[in-house]
């Protein structure tokens, strides 16, 4: 971490020269780089100085690659500007679940600890070419697995609105670095929730493609069938355009095929002859009511804007959750039968025979979250409880997926909470693994029928953010974005998070 | 819900051992997570066809052309005991 100091002054020079990064969307930045005013070298020393200034607190990042960052900058600092593409130069932080080549990619696990992948993720490959900067990784739950990030083998992250409270999960540190202005946008991934949520929690913008939109080669897989990367960031636009950046189908993963049509400039400014259902399940009952205050005044923005809302039933939703934690462990237990101590990862020593080692390396390098997960799935899977357990979950699925194509027949799109309440206090639910699947009960439904969906900031309730989220039909994405756009203009929402001023206070208590 | 013997015949199947502690906890916390799964096992679905993937791709090719792959050195350069280009494990029971 030498050399942190250096560029803190150096950012320092630039704030009194009036680059606040607090204030910088992706789109801003791109700005300045384009017109000249910054370089890429000291934007990027801008953000290294501003995560030097908060990471304290915060804790999103499980590395910061200063010297990878500084270097890909000077790059893109000796090129003429015209031959530039649009985005060179724009930095950006990388949740530790996508593998760049070079980089250490620990997936928050004892058990890939010191991997090097000698490749990059496809989406990572497509950002390089593009010219953006990789500020790090970020913090996640091991494997993608939960809902707060503190199944992280390594550290805590603490959400930027309230230092006490968890950033949600798994990826708590993109939502996180993000709402604490650490980069101007990241990458996450979503399984059964995991960019919306923290998206949510952390009250910035969180996008899950439809399944298939992205490629998953490079993404250390969890389930195969429900996961997806997507962009976290502050704006609609900066979503929009970082998942412009990252689509597309790629040979290298069979079930992505990329998007119909480009996504565009998100621009629409009213709803009118739109028609949004408010899924009834997750209403009350489900929502704390200051959250259901809060997404009542979206709606009441929605209806504002010349949107239609109205209530609509979907009661195989309510199974999602039974369905997801039987599909997803299943998937898992099978996709992590490949750690066994052979080929990479860390391998237990002394071991007498390959049983012994398989046994010992798994036993010691998966965190708790992980092992259970695998159990469930196992058990699942085994002979006898096949039928009753996995094949099942996929017939619900199935009418899950019945379900929204009904829906949408008759709505453009269906909005709910993003999640059930605002972030709760880091160590609350840790002790009931029930409790903390609850945290995903109106994301899941998505990623089982391969919707896209998107939270976006609504308002905060005690203090603290809430998230609407908005589902549209498959690849529907350019529709979703320009409708989410036009609430995000009508709330306003702020979403940089006081984190200066939290740490001042928690540093004087 | 589920039984001792079944937590560790699970464990044995998926390569994991637990200490005393752990599956006493295990055995308690799977118990609960199965009873809540299990409201799934009571629904009559029969003739409802099970979706694998939620966007259904068939045949999906590409040009069957030769790319240059990873190196050996590449390959191994990870691999916690590596000789002579190979993966060294320990012998087999």
């Amino acid at each position: 971490m030498t050399g942190l100091t250096e560029s803190a002054d150096c950012a320092v020079q630039q704030n009194q020269g009036g680059l606040d990064v607090t204030k910088l969307t992706a789109f801003a930045c791109r700005e300045l780089l384009a017109s000249g005013e910054v370089s890429a070298v000291e934007l990027t020393r801008a953000y290294l100085a501003r995560i030097a200034a908060v990471e304290g607190a915060v804790q999103a990042f499980l590395l910061v690659d200063e010297a990878g960052a500084l270097a890909a900058a000077q790059a893109v600092d000796a090129k003429p500007r015209q031959e530039r593409g649009p985005w060179e130069g724009v930095p950006i932080a990388l949740k530790d679940i996508l593998c760049v080549k070079g980089v250490e990619t620990t997936c928050a696990s004892r058990i890939l600890k010191g991997y090097v992948p000698p490749y990059d993720a496809t989406v990572v490959a497509r950002l390089r070419q593009a010219g953006l900067i990789f500020l790090g990784k970020l913090n996640m739950d091991e494997f993608a697995m939960g809902s707060s990030t503190e199944n992280s083998a390594f550290k805590v992250t603490r959400n930027p609105w309230d230092l006490e409270r968890v950033p949600g999960g798994s990826s708590g540190g993109s939502a996180a670095c993000v709402a604490a202005s650490e980069a101007p946008w990241a990458l996450g991934s979503d399984t059964g929730g995991s960019i919306r949520q923290p998206a949510s929690l952390c009250g910035v913008v969180g996008l899950k493609p439809t399944y298939g939109a992205v490629s998953r080669y490079g993404l250390v897989a969890f389930a195969s069938s429900l996961d997806q990367i997507g962009p976290l960031a502050r704006t609609v636009r900066d979503a929009a355009a970082l998942l412009e950046l990252i689509a597309g189908r790629d040979p290298r993963d069979s079930t992505s095929v990329g998007l119909p049509e480009p996504v565009g400039l998100p621009e629409r400014e009213d709803l009118k002859g739109l028609k949004f259902g408010i899924i009834k399940e997750f209403g009350e009952g489900v929502c704390q009511s200051e959250v259901l205050e809060v997404f009542g005044r979206a709606v009441a923005a929605i209806e504002h804007l010349g949107g239609n809302c109205e209530e609509v039933s979907m009661p195989s939703l309510e199974r999602g959750l039974a369905a997801y934690y039987i599909i997803a462990p299943s998937e898992a237990s099978s996709n992590l039968a490949r750690f066994d101590g052979v080929r990479y990862g860390y391998r237990a020593p002394g071991c007498q025979d390959l049983y012994e080692m398989y046994v010992r390396t798994r036993s010691e390098g998966f965190g708790p979250e992980v092992k259970r997960r695998i159990m469930i799935g196992t058990y699942a899977l085994s002979a006898g409880y096949y039928d009753a357990y996995y094949a099942q979950a996929q017939r619900t699925r199935t009418l899950i997926i019945r379900e929204f194509a009904e829906a949408f027949g008759r709505y453009d799109f269906l909005i709910s909470p993003t999640s059930p309440t605002v972030a709760f206090r880091i160590g609350e639910r840790v002790a009931d693994p029930l409790a903390m699947y609850h945290s995903d009960l109106c994301t899941i439904p998505v990623n089982l029928a391969g919707l896209p969906g998107l939270s976006l900031p609504a308002g905060f309730a005690q203090g603290l953010p809430v998230g609407l989220q908005i589902i549209g039909p498959h690849f529907s994405e350019r529709r979703l974005l320009n409708a989410a756009y036009a609430i995000e203009q009508a709330l306003a929402v702020e979403v940089a998070a006081p984190v200066e001023r939290l740490a001042a206070e928690e540093a004087n208590l | 819900m589920i039984s001792r013997e079944e937590v560790e015949h699970v464990a044995r199947l998926a390569r994991l051992t637990f200490s005393e502690e752990e599956l006493v906890r295990l055995q308690q916390e799977l118990g609960k997570i199965i009873g809540y799964i299990n409201q799934l096992s009571q629904l009559d679905l029969s003739g409802v066809e099970p979706t694998f993937h939620a966007v259904r791709l068939i045949n999906v090719l590409r040009p069957d052309e030769p790319q240059p792959g990873l190196t050996q050195q590449e390959a191994t350069a990870n691999g916690p005991v590596v000789e002579a280009g190979q993966f060294v494990v320990p012998r087999i029971g």
